[in-house]
């Protein structure tokens, strides 16, 4: 399974744990697979037309990817804000 | 003691204090976020605030008190699956059956709750507009900013969208119709302006003693109804601009009401440097200067749409007015004399008033 790592609120929202394993194709299946595990996590990565809010980042083993990156059993996603804001 | 809930760019700041002192600040909440607009429910003393996190989309949350456990509120949001999401929550209101409040955001849309805020559902009707294809965004974006129950009749509301106009309905959201004629848009063409939609209205208030009667500030004019939205008047004449964002009624007399022009569309500061609040009290025949106590030179200030806010009424009307400076000016006597309530916060975006 692959690993989907967040933090600060997000941790929190997903039960406190900042690691989660989901079986998925995409970075999507991931995330959509982590608000059914947490449903408190619903609307915070995520839009409504399931795309990946702006400012936020995920990265697949590190490499900056998006919600339609392929992902395998070996692969860990970090969601992460970007560095933006004023 | 007054309290005045003051969304800014970096949080929500709640300050207490009596007209004419200095305000305290007693609690400061989403620190760091933007804080679109925070309100109490006077009837359940429930705190519900407008937090558009630039990195995790807009919520609404709501609390006991300021300082209390904050609850993300639910239902606050677009169907899953389409071409829109929500941008942002601009205003939370009241509403007149118990429990009822609601709250209008980008894009152009209506959310009501039954429960004080805790749930939230889509007016399914104005979502599903038939003229909701040819709706313009304003500069703000397609913002719903403007709700106005009808005092004891929750069938009745009226809704401002820039700019998509005004909107009106007699059977509690179930249909709604425009209430546009007589709105001038002079930042269009001539030959496009009748029967224009693209209608940028920045606030509307309703008379709480003659519900008929309504005020709007647009973009460009100030407007009165006296029929309940369905006809405006220009009563812009006597202004120093009638371009400005903010407005805000006496409840006692419906022929009262509160601007603060701006210069103009292009250059949307107060103008001649000087922080001017204008009144009427004849429905708009004319309009007075109320300035004493406010900075009077060298003043540029910015004050948004919901910047500016009231409570009590009659000879105990206080006015309460934020600006993109940080500063907060209030008066205790309808107008007539202002003092500096709170220097320095953030940018604020938002002024709720109650005591």
């Amino acid at each position: 399974m692959a690993l989907v790592r967040v933090r600060g609120p997000l941790k929190q929202l997903a039960g406190g744990c900042s690691d989660h394993a989901f079986e998925g194709a995409t970075v999507a299946d991931l995330l959509h697979e982590l608000e059914r595990a947490h449903p408190a996590v619903g609307g915070w990565i995520l839009d409504e037309r399931g795309l990946v809010r702006r400012h936020i980042n995920v990265f697949v083993n590190g490499e900056q990817g998006g919600a339609e990156t392929a992902v395998d059993a070996a692969d860990h996603v970090d969601v992460l804000p970007a560095i933006s804001g004023g | 003691m007054t309290e005045l809930l003051v969304g800014t760019r970096k949080g929500l700041f709640a300050l207490e204090g009596e007209p004419g002192g200095r305000f305290e600040v007693t609690a400061r909440a989403f620190a760091g976020e933007p804080v679109e607009y925070a309100m109490r429910d006077r009837r359940s003393g429930r705190l519900i605030a407008s937090v558009t996190s630039a990195f995790y989309g807009p919520k609404l949350w709501y609390a006991d008190g300021p300082t209390g456990e904050w609850q993300q509120a639910e239902g606050v949001a677009l169907p899953e699956g389409g071409e829109s999401a929500l941008e942002r929550v601009w205003v939370i209101v009241a509403g007149e059956s118990d429990g009822s409040l609601y709250a209008g955001g980008d894009p152009g849309v209506l959310f009501e709750s039954r429960d004080g805020g805790a749930t939230w559902e889509l007016n399914r009707a104005l979502w599903e507009h038939p003229t909701r294809e040819s709706w313009q965004a304003g500069g703000g974006g397609l913002c719903l900013h403007s709700i106005v129950p009808w005092p004891g009749d929750p069938d009745r509301l009226s809704l401002a969208i820039s700019a998509a106009g005004v909107w009106l309905t007699d059977d509690g959201g179930k249909t709604w119709r425009q209430g546009n004629e007589g709105l001038v848009a002079r930042y269009l063409p001539e030959e496009a302006r009748e029967g224009a939609t693209a209608l940028c209205v920045h606030r509307l208030h309703r008379a709480r003693r003659l519900p008929e009667r309504m005020f709007l500030q647009f973009h460009g004019g100030v407007y009165r109804s006296d029929d309940a939205g369905e006809t405006w008047t220009d009563i812009g004449a006597g202004l120093p601009s009638d371009f400005g964002f903010p407005l805000a009624l006496d409840p006692a007399d419906p022929d009262s009401a509160y601007v603060i022009p701006l210069v103009a569309d292009m250059d949307r500061v107060t103008p001649d440097g000087r922080v001017r609040v204008y009144e009427t009290r004849d429905a708009g025949a004319g309009w007075a200067e109320r300035g004493d106590g406010l900075p009077q030179q060298d003043a540029y200030l910015t004050v948004l749409r919901h910047g500016l806010d009231r409570t009590g009424d009659g000879s105990s009307l206080e006015l309460y007015f934020g600006a993109t400076s940080g500063d907060v000016f209030g008066s205790g006597d309808a107008g007539a004399s202002w003092f500096t309530a709170a220097t320095r916060l953030p940018p604020v975006l938002s002024v709720t008033a109650g005591d």
